[in-house]
């Protein structure tokens, strides 16, 4: 580096003019048209770029939205309620942004998973993770701000029961809770900064996302062999191999995202949030929005307080210390024949803690969110640590294009272990 | 359409009677699960039933309207369901709306337009809940979005009131219906065949009635779900043939790769 301009490929005047100064259109020939893509990606690397395009609907309909939305506990849910009815497109708007959230957390989901099974958390990626984790978590703020607006009954309660969490701090818990209020109970000053930081934080994501893709294109990306690309002849220019991949993933994602906004938009979310916000009535039964649900059953799996608010945090806190607790050299799930039983294992637990979050805490319940906590903290901090140390991972393949290349002959070698889903 | 009306109606009447002989073995407080009802509105091309939901419209106004409130709709809003320009204003013009200030500072009443919003029974709340027996009837622009089993709960509301099972004691003023959750509801049945007078040759029984104002109810929920649904249909065909040719242009571009 040094004075004078910068060195450009680009032949077109204007273009090269502009790129000699401010070299963006290098930086984006480097990062998405040149960037080498491992070869062998599955269809679960599509999610990457389909959170981008989720979050990128999210704040266009979030800014349309907020147009017209008037944050005061007397006129919000009449003020989405307008947005529904007499604002042109209004209703599409809403749909989609309700939806949208849903859709965001469906994604997101999927592309964690994808990471835990082939190991793309591990050396050098750590940061990287952390920088995800950071994304997932800002994500749950806003989408617990965002489902406060509307003002209905389980804006209300959702807002008092989760605020509430943080009287379990000792000795300021009070304090702090009325300092989040911004009163004496969840009221207009609680309204207007949700609605304040539900739209500042989207942009903050933003910021965490291009760190967390800059942090990508230094290390590269993982892929379901596990094993980093040799050279060349393992990779492939992102455009336009992987720009087409992510477009046809796209156009079945937004299918499915259609069918709700269109057929079914108040499938995902709860009928009591139809009934205007009444500090005085409290619904039977306060449930979050299914996203966060396995987290709400590990909260109220513990009968102390304070403990259920820490284990609920620490469910999340614990994904930041991941990359360290998973003691095995090797990433991907595929030569870890024990690993991966315990994947699934994982898996099936989470979605019966979702189960139980959904469900009143009584009986049988209770009894499985606490085995499903216990378990959830176990392969954390148990399980993966001893089975890296007493696993005998399978032989790796020696390179990416190795076990792909012979298939596109047509002969199928027995070293071959890649699935036919991988190639395609 | 008046047979499916009917047929739906009664399949909705026996399953009631099912359910309600079976909910005598619940346990107050537990909620009956309503009859799923194949609604005009349902499914990919739903529509509203315009006859039904004008016939519903009358209703909310003949019945529902003395107690409940629709803040959130304006007469404007009932040209949707085929009314003409000339009736929306007729029937704007039927209630009394206070205007004002005046340039002497005075309010003022004159006759509704269409651009008013439905006229309240009740002046507030504390005026609702005295002439209620201190209950408050809720508002019912978003009603059928409001309550779990939506349309279907709000049939199997209207058509579920039965006697209480023997050795049960109503509270003062309470009716026992099979769907409310707890059964003990603070709401009287208020349909009675032939209760709203019906022109166009439909019979006004209670479940025409329940049926009718349940289409209306969804209707003022949901008031876009025509546009909604149509143009569902056309992004959905849109995004299937754009996904295909992605997926073409995908293969032909990595034949070369694999």
């Amino acid at each position: 580096m040094g004075h004078g301009l910068a060195n450009s490929s680009f032949k077109n005047p204007v273009i090269r003019w502009m790129d000699q100064r401010l070299p963006l259109f290098t930086l984006m020939h480097k990062e998405y048209a040149a960037y080498p893509t491992p070869r062998n990606f599955n269809y679960f690397w599509n999610f990457g770029a389909l959170a981008m395009v989720v979050l990128m609907v999210m704040i266009v309909t979030g800014i349309f939205l907020s147009m017209h939305y008037t944050a005061h506990v007397d006129y919000a849910f009449d003020s989405v309620e307008r947005i529904m009815r007499d604002v042109n497109y209004g209703w599409l708007m809403r749909y989609l942004h309700m939806n949208g959230a849903s859709m965001f957390f469906i994604v997101v989901y999927i592309h964690i998973f994808r990471g835990l099974y082939y190991g793309s958390y591990k050396q050098p990626r750590e940061l990287l993770w952390i920088l995800g984790v950071i994304i997932l978590f800002l994500m749950m703020a806003t989408a617990f701000m965002g489902y406060v607006l509307p003002w209905g009954q389980m804006s209300f309660w959702g807002a008092t029961v989760i605020t509430n969490l943080f009287s379990a701090v000792p000795v300021f818990g009070d304090q702090i809770v009325m300092w989040l209020w911004g009163g004496f109970s969840v009221d207009n000053p609680t309204l207007n900064r949700f609605f304040s930081l539900h739209y500042l934080l989207p942009f903050v994501i933003i910021g965490v996302v291009f760190l967390h893709v800059a942090a990508l294109h230094i290390t590269g990306s993982n892929n379901p062999l596990g094993i980093d690309p040799k050279g060349p002849q393992d990779t492939l220019p992102f455009h336009p191999y992987y720009t087409i991949k992510d477009t046809f993933g796209l156009g079945v994602f937004l299918i499915f995202f259609s069918l709700f906004v269109f057929f079914a938009p108040n499938y995902l979310g709860h009928p009591d949030n139809y009934i205007p916000a009444d500090p005085l009535v409290t619904p039977a039964h306060i449930v979050p929005e299914w996203y966060f649900l396995p987290f709400y059953a590990i909260l109220r799996a513990v009968p102390d307080k304070l403990l259920g608010v820490v284990l609920m945090f620490g469910s999340i806190a614990v994904l930041f210390i991941l990359p360290w607790l998973d003691t095995s050299k090797v990433r991907s799930a595929r030569f870890r024949p024990i690993y991966k039983i315990f994947f699934w294992v994982f898996v099936f637990v989470c979605l019966m803690l979702g189960y139980c979050g959904a469900k009143p805490a009584e009986g049988i319940y209770v009894v499985l969110s606490r085995l499903g906590t216990v378990y959830y903290f176990a392969h954390f901090l148990i399980l993966l640590p001893l089975l890296g140390k007493l696993e005998r991972p399978l032989p790796l393949p020696t390179s990416i294009s190795e076990p792909v290349l012979p298939r596109g002959g047509g002969a199928i070698t027995a070293g071959a272990t890649a699935k036919p889903m991988d190639k395609a | 359409m008046v047979n499916v009306l009917r047929r739906s109606a009664l399949a909705g009447l026996a399953l009631a009677c099912g359910i309600g002989i079976g909910a005598a073995a619940h346990a107050a407080g537990e909620a009956v699960e309503p009859p799923a009802i194949d609604w005009s509105f349902n499914g990919l091309f739903g529509t509203f039933d315009r006859a039904a939901t004008q016939r519903g419209f009358h209703v909310y106004k003949q019945v529902c309207s003395s107690c409940h409130s629709m803040d959130l709709i304006a007469y404007r809003n009932l040209a949707q369901l085929g009314f003409s320009e000339d009736e929306v204003a007729a029937i704007a013009a039927e209630y009394r709306i206070t205007d004002g200030p005046d340039e002497n500072g005075e309010m003022f009443q004159r006759p509704g337009i269409p651009a008013d919003r439905f006229v309240a029974p009740f002046p507030n709340e504390e005026s609702a809940r005295l002439a209620n027996n201190g209950a408050l009837p809720p508002d019912l622009s978003v009603m059928a979005k409001a309550r779990a089993g939506g349309p279907d709960y709000l049939y199997a509301f209207l058509t579920g009131y039965v006697d209480p099972p023997d050795g049960t004691e109503l509270m003062p003023g309470m009716s026992w219906n099979t769907y409310y959750p707890g059964h003990q509801v603070a709401m009287p049945n208020l349909l009675f065949p032939n209760g709203v007078p019906y022109t166009d040759g439909t019979e006004a029984s209670v479940h025409q009635q329940a049926y009718d104002v349940t289409n209306f109810l969804m209707f003022t929920a949901e008031p876009s779900l025509e546009e909604r649904k149509e143009m569902g249909v056309k992004v959905i065909l849109f995004l299937i043939v754009f996904t295909a040719l992605m997926y073409a242009v995908k293969r032909k571009l990595w034949a070369d790769v694999h």
